[in-house]
């Protein structure tokens, strides 16, 4: 049996292929066409597998360009995929927060990875990817830089939740002469506060998983955990949890069909 | 035949149009309302026609925003926009308007509009279980009556309104007796076709045709086979008015699978239970209770509304709850968090939805709908 799940963002591609007993990964940039990147994941994957396109018996796919790409043989939303993602590689995770490039989401799991509900960022950019990448750019950095550059010992807040307002707070504090490395560390916190509000209002269970692009950086799961008061676990692979539910999803049908 | 009826719903709108240019032009009169509150009885009592003017159209939305605060309520700056471009041919033909003092929103709205047209508001009591919030509802149904009475130069007799007491009682019956239908599993129509009906009652310049058209329906799906045979998740609608042209949320979620099998709105089951007591000496009165016992969330505090929830989850076998508030709604958007608890703890899935009337949302609402439908997909 073998299936191929992808999950296609607003930044990046990433695919799971999951053959009996083994499985590989693929990330590329979504770049303008979510199908192209869409179908140059499945070439990467079976390039890697080393198996054939008509070996693959179901491919899912989840994201918000899964409905862009016309190969899937069932198109399922990230929230269920990022619960099933997350259970497959830590059972006692009860709380996931992901997030990506364009959102944010906050998803509460049972037993068995079953979303029970779930939260969405509405219609602004606060605490999401690009929020931060729009002040990475206002900084000079690369949005990947950012975790590293960041000083908590000087922290300074930044008030507005807006994308542009944040942006011109952070060039008139750069102009007064503020550390850039606590201007960083308020930014997270911003992100932070905005998400752990989203999450409080759901409920928080424990054990808490953050996924998504994001996650990769500290400066935020150290922002998340000072806000909800916890630990919180960032899996390995934090952006592929989406990839590997879709994955998963396929093959539990598959094998129901069996 | 079910198309048949359907189709008649769906033109009402338009051939009503024409009806009412008719009856102006024989000098009939008409009167614009906007909210469930308005004791559409006694228009009908004064001989005038009662139309809807629910705004459910963004196109006048930029141009009320002119005028009205941009972070307001969709339906107001669409109320509004109609009457200030004067694009709506209801508000056009009213000879006078009927506003309530429901939200902060309208109330300070219909003041603007008076500009415009002559608005009668009536003063709604923010709660509904004192005498002294009762009597002041009275006064107000007695008020409107005046008012009716001068504006459109007829008196109204208690004989008139017991007769439109009558009608309006049929008219709520029948509409229930529609909606009541999608009990059965598979539901016989879709929430379109349920909105699409409902809806056309504020048009209708002919209470009986529509009640006749209402009870046709009704036999007629008793009669037929029901052809929509597939397993879906059953879903209620509650939260602000929805109407034709705003129905997005109840589009989008049919395309996706689900059906919407009731609607608590004002549109839907809200009034459906409310009946007009008979028996009582004075009209008014009984009317005043009547009005008074809608459960929107105007009202501080507002049982009523989860009760009747409860209810149809459990008599239309809902399997999951959308929740959905127009932007800048505070009582809706409020009052959400005791919907929610209160369907959360009957073991099922709310979606809370804040919108508006545009579709620039349209692929954020379908996940969260979507991953609402996969949470109670077997
Ligand atoms: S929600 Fe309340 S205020 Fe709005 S139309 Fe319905 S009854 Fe009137
Ligand atoms: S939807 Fe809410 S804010 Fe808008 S008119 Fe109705 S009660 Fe007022």
């Amino acid at each position: 049996m073998i299936v191929i799940g992808i999950d296609i963002g607003s930044v990046a591609a990433k695919g799971y292929i999951i053959s009996s007993g083994n499985h590989h990964r693929a990330m590329i940039p979504t770049g303008w066409s979510p199908r192209e990147a869409g179908q140059a994941i499945i070439d990467q994957l079976l390039e890697a597998s080393g198996l054939e396109r008509n070996q693959v018996e179901q491919i899912y796919v989840t994201g918000y360009g899964r409905v862009a790409f016309e190969h899937a043989d069932k198109t399922v939303t990230e929230i269920k995929c990022h619960a099933r993602g997350v259970a497959e590689l830590y059972p006692e995770i009860r709380t996931i927060i992901d997030i990506g490039g364009q959102d944010s989401k906050v998803i509460s799991t049972g037993e068995k990875g079953q979303v029970l509900d779930f939260a969405m960022n509405d219609k602004c950019a606060a605490g999401t990817g690009r929020f931060l990448q729009v002040m990475a750019t206002a900084l000079g950095l690369d949005v990947s830089e950012l975790g590293d550059a960041e000083d908590p010992g000087q922290m300074q807040t930044i008030s507005s939740m807006c994308t542009v307002f944040a942006e011109s707070e952070i060039i008139g504090s750069l102009a007064r002469g503020n550390p850039k490395g606590g201007i960083i560390a308020g930014l997270h916190q911003s992100v932070g506060k905005r998400v752990a509000a989203m999450a409080r209002r759901m409920g928080i269970r424990e054990q808490v998983a953050f996924t998504g692009g994001v996650a990769i950086n500290p400066g935020v799961k150290r922002a998340l955990e000072e806000e909800i008061g916890t630990r919180i676990i960032v899996p390995e692979a934090c952006q592929y949890t989406g990839a590997l539910g879709a994955a998963l999803l396929a093959w539990e049908t598959l094998r129901r069909d069996l | 035949m079910l198309d048949e009826f359907m189709q008649g719903f769906a033109s009402a709108r338009e051939v009503n149009l024409l009806r009412i240019k008719e009856a102006k032009e024989n000098g009939r009169k008409v009167v614009g309302i906007y909210c469930t509150y308005c004791p559409q009885e006694l228009i009908l009592a004064a001989g005038a026609i009662p139309v809807g003017l629910c705004g459910m159209s963004e196109n006048p939305i930029a141009a009320a925003e002119e005028t009205l605060p941009r972070n307001l309520c969709p339906l107001i700056k669409s109320s509004y926009g109609f009457a200030a471009t004067d694009t709506c041919p209801f508000f056009h033909f009213s000879d006078l308007i009927v506003g309530e003092t429901t939200c902060d929103g309208k109330k300070k709205m219909f003041e603007i509009m008076q500009d415009l047209k002559p608005v009668h508001v009536m003063q709604l009591p923010h709660l509904n279980n004192t005498e002294a919030s009762f009597e002041l509802w009275v006064e107000e149904v007695r008020c409107l009556k005046k008012r009716l009475e001068k504006e459109l130069q007829v008196t109204i007799s208690d004989q008139d309104i017991w007769r439109a007491v009558e009608v309006i009682n049929q008219e709520k019956q029948a509409i229930k007796a529609m909606f009541d239908l999608n009990r059965a599993d598979p539901p016989p129509l879709s929430g379109m076709e349920m909105l699409t009906a409902a809806w056309s009652r504020s048009f209708s310049s002919d209470k009986g045709e529509l009640i006749d058209n209402l009870n046709g329906l009704v036999r007629e799906v008793a009669n037929q086979t029901n052809n929509r045979q597939v397993k879906a998740p059953r879903v209620l609608l509650t939260g602000c008015p929805v109407g034709l042209g705003t129905e997005k949320v109840i589009r989008l979620s049919e395309e996706l699978g689900a059906y919407i099998v009731a609607m608590e709105n004002c549109s839907g089951y809200k009034t459906l239970e409310l009946q007009t007591a008979t028996n009582g000496a004075d009209p008014i009165v009984a009317l005043a209770e009547k009005y008074m016992a809608i459960p929107c969330s105007c009202m501080s505090p507002n049982p009523y509304r989860l009760k009747l929830i409860d209810n149809m989850i459990d008599d239309f076998r809902v399997d999951a709850v959308i929740d959905l508030t127009w932007q800048a709604c505070h009582t809706y958007n409020i009052e959400a968090f005791e919907v929610g608890k209160l369907v959360k703890s009957k073991g099922l899935p709310y979606l809370h939805l804040e919108s508006d009337y545009s579709n620039s949302d349209l692929e954020s609402l379908k996940v969260r709908i979507e991953a609402m439908l996969e949470m109670v997909e077997k």
